[in-house]
């Protein structure tokens, strides 16, 4: 049988079009969008609040987590990790974090500077941590889908998956993810999810003795972070990035970067 | 060994060995891309380059470049399989590489890579395939005659080179070269896309204060286009200079021309190729620049480190090299009357480096400040290697990159003669 070149092309367009209209019909799921189907509509969305009056820099928080998840601990990379802000009289304003502030803020100098507590007009401590944001731009620029978001709003990394290209950590304007040290894939804070879907704290919140951090569920009206979070005057990082955080932080002040 | 220090041997902090830090950044910060992902856009903005130059004369019919054009579709092929390579070096699962392929993310500007990639592979090596299609055929036909181990290896790689078209009739040959215009039409915009899209690689990263501007995959393309052809009429410059002297040492062999011809043919390919290099240049030029300027008159939030940065600390590399060096004196190196090939190829040679500074400001100066806009980080190459991640992502480790093209151009020119004369 021989065919015109006319006889191809009509056939070959109708061949198409036979299979393109059912392919219409069929409605491409995110993974997430699967799991709604069939655990039903999330009961469940995880958030954080930090309370930077309550932070003293003990540290606590960073030892337990990177015990918790295995982050080697003499590097200087972690999840979770505690910032110290100065803000001086003549408004000038230093900040440092060493070793994530792992052993605590015990000395009054700056990167080898020592700072006259008669200049400093106010100073404070800001945990940080992932920020499990609603719109990650982390999870939009994986190549191969390893990193996503849960059902209740933690992004999670799939170590087995990763190809390690370092795209989600250029991405993330917290500096949370980093390359883990042994096993050489991306790694951030994933509110300890191990724990917390088990009904358990996350092991900072846990290791926190003055009660600085505190996670929650959003979803539900009674939750003590839920009603904090709506009845009072909250703040996020870097909301103009559009990436709407979900760690709330109490007493957020300006020069927090 | 104790079980511990085993332990910490093959725990490597990625970044920490080359990144020093300056005053307040975040405890994960380091400079986590490297001179491997310098070397990734300017390799594919070589290939593009190639690709715009040969197609300047299969499409657009500038006969004038009709001997250039040749060579480089073959040097882009060349350069095309490299053009991956630093990517895969710079993974640290470089073995999981083919999930790009299987498990594509699309809102990932990364996830498309293979695809556009494939796409460009096939036009380009299709578009070689028509364009030497008869010269395949006819050295089936030649060898046939002729003894030897040799010949008959060629004999078999030609037949197979063929793919079983061995119709040379005037028709079959004016299909081909509709082919051949047809695929490098189709060929531009794949090419500016290929590398527009490693722009967008980085344009669209939002957390970084330096990259994000929708004017950085039009910049790639314009460089691109220009250190494709630099390096296209430095190699062919090269390779010519090359024929002189095996002419001179040996004498002339029945299919060469003369040491003089060889002499005329390119200075006055230079001087051709090289209007074409001036005029991308100055769009390249214009609109780094504007992008430049719009950042320091809008002055938004990041603008006053970006500025410390610019004009400060990466002042150097950026006005010196990147801009002096690499594009005002090879632009007037190149406009000044009376070109000679000494300064053409001078030209060539510093406009190259321009076009590598400026993928090192962009990807090298983009992780220069901290996230905090309070610091600072300073990258140091590492030159020695003394394990495998110090030579991946170290001096050796780009010479690698850089030197692969050349060696593959090598191998092809062997079964596909693209600067013989006829």
């Amino acid at each position: 049988m021989k065919f015109s070149r006319r006889e191809l092309l009509i056939t070959a367009a109708k061949g198409a079009l036979i299979t393109a209209l059912p392919m219409g019909a069929i409605k491409f799921l995110e993974p997430k969008e699967v799991m709604a189907e069939i655990k039903g509509p999330g009961k469940v969305r995880w958030a954080f609040l930090v309370d930077t009056y309550k932070c003293v820099g003990c540290g606590l928080c960073v030892k337990a987590c990177k015990n918790e998840n295995e982050v080697p601990y003499d590097t200087p990379v972690t999840r979770t990790w505690v910032e110290r802000y100065i803000i001086k009289k003549d408004g000038e304003m230093l900040a440092d974090s060493p070793m994530g502030a792992r052993d605590g803020f015990t000395e009054n100098k700056i990167r080898e500077t020592a700072v006259d507590p008669k200049d400093i007009a106010k100073a404070f401590f800001v945990p940080k941590l992932c920020n499990q944001c609603d719109t990650p731009p982390c999870v939009q620029v994986c190549p191969v889908g390893a990193t996503y978001q849960t059902t209740d709003g933690v992004v999670l990394i799939d170590r087995s998956w990763c190809i390690g290209c370092g795209y989600c950590i250029m991405a993330c304007p917290y500096g949370v993810r980093f390359f883990h040290p042994v096993h050489k894939v991306t790694e951030k804070c994933n509110f300890c999810y191990h724990r917390i879907t088990k009904g358990l704290n996350t092991a900072c919140v846990d290791a926190c003795p003055f009660g600085a951090r505190m996670i929650g569920n959003l979803k539900d009206p009674n939750d003590p972070v839920t009603k904090i979070v709506l009845t009072e005057r909250v703040g996020v990082l870097k909301s103009e990035y559009g990436t709407k955080p979900q760690v709330y932080y109490l007493g957020l002040d300006e020069n927090v970067r | 060994m104790t079980a511990e220090t085993a332990q910490n041997a093959e725990m490597v902090v990625h970044g920490l060995e080359w990144t020093v830090k300056e005053l307040f950044t975040y405890p994960n910060e380091f400079i986590y891309w490297t001179i491997q992902i310098v070397m990734y856009p300017f390799l594919t903005g070589l290939v593009a380059g190639a690709f715009v130059l040969s197609s300047l004369y299969h499409v657009f019919g500038q006969d004038d470049l009709k001997d250039i054009a040749k060579f480089s579709l073959l040097f882009s092929f060349a350069l095309l399989l490299v053009a991956p390579m630093p990517l895969l070096f710079h993974l640290q699962q470089a073995q999981r590489n083919w999930e790009v392929m299987l498990t594509p993310h699309f809102t990932s500007a990364i996830a498309a890579f293979g695809m556009v990639f494939s796409v460009y592979m096939a036009i380009v090596a299709s578009e070689i395939w028509f364009v030497h299609r008869k010269f395949f055929v006819e050295q089936v036909n030649d060898l046939r005659n002729k003894e030897g181990i040799g010949n008959a290896i060629l004999r078999i790689i030609y037949s197979v080179l063929t793919l079983g078209a061995h119709d040379i009739s005037d028709a079959a040959l004016h299909k081909d070269e509709r082919a051949v215009k047809m695929l490098a039409g189709i060929g531009i915009p794949v090419a500016c896309f290929l590398h527009g899209y490693a722009g967008f690689i980085f344009g669209s990263v939002k957390a970084n204060a330096l990259w994000m501007t929708p004017l950085m995959p039009v910049i790639f393309i314009m460089s691109a286009i220009v250190s494709g052809i630099a390096l296209c009429l430095l190699t062919f410059v090269l390779i010519m200079e090359w024929q002189k002297w095996q002419i001179s040492r040996h004498g002339r062999r029945h299919w060469q021309m003369s040491a003089d011809e060889v002499k005329g043919a390119e200075i006055d390919m230079v001087k051709k190729v090289s209007k074409y290099l001036i005029g991308f240049l100055v769009a390249a030029i214009t609109l780094e620049l504007l992008d430049l300027i719009f950042r320091g008159y809008t002055a938004v939030k990041s603008w006053d480190i970006l500025r410390s940065v610019i004009y400060g600390k990466d002042f150097v590399n950026i006005f010196i090299l990147q801009y002096t060096v690499g594009n005002l004196v090879p632009f007037i190196l190149l406009l000044l009357p009376g070109l000679t090939v000494k300064r053409a190829v001078l030209s060539t040679l510093l406009v190259l480096f321009g076009v590598f500074m400026m993928r090192w400001n962009v990807v090298i100066g983009g992780q220069a400040f901290s996230l905090t806009f309070a610091g600072y980080m300073h990258y140091h190459l590492p030159i020695i290697p003394h394990n495998l991640e110090t030579f991946k992502e170290g001096l050796f480790g780009a010479l690698l990159m850089g030197g692969l093209p050349f060696f593959f151009f090598w191998i092809f020119n062997k079964v596909i003669p693209s600067l013989k004369y006829k």
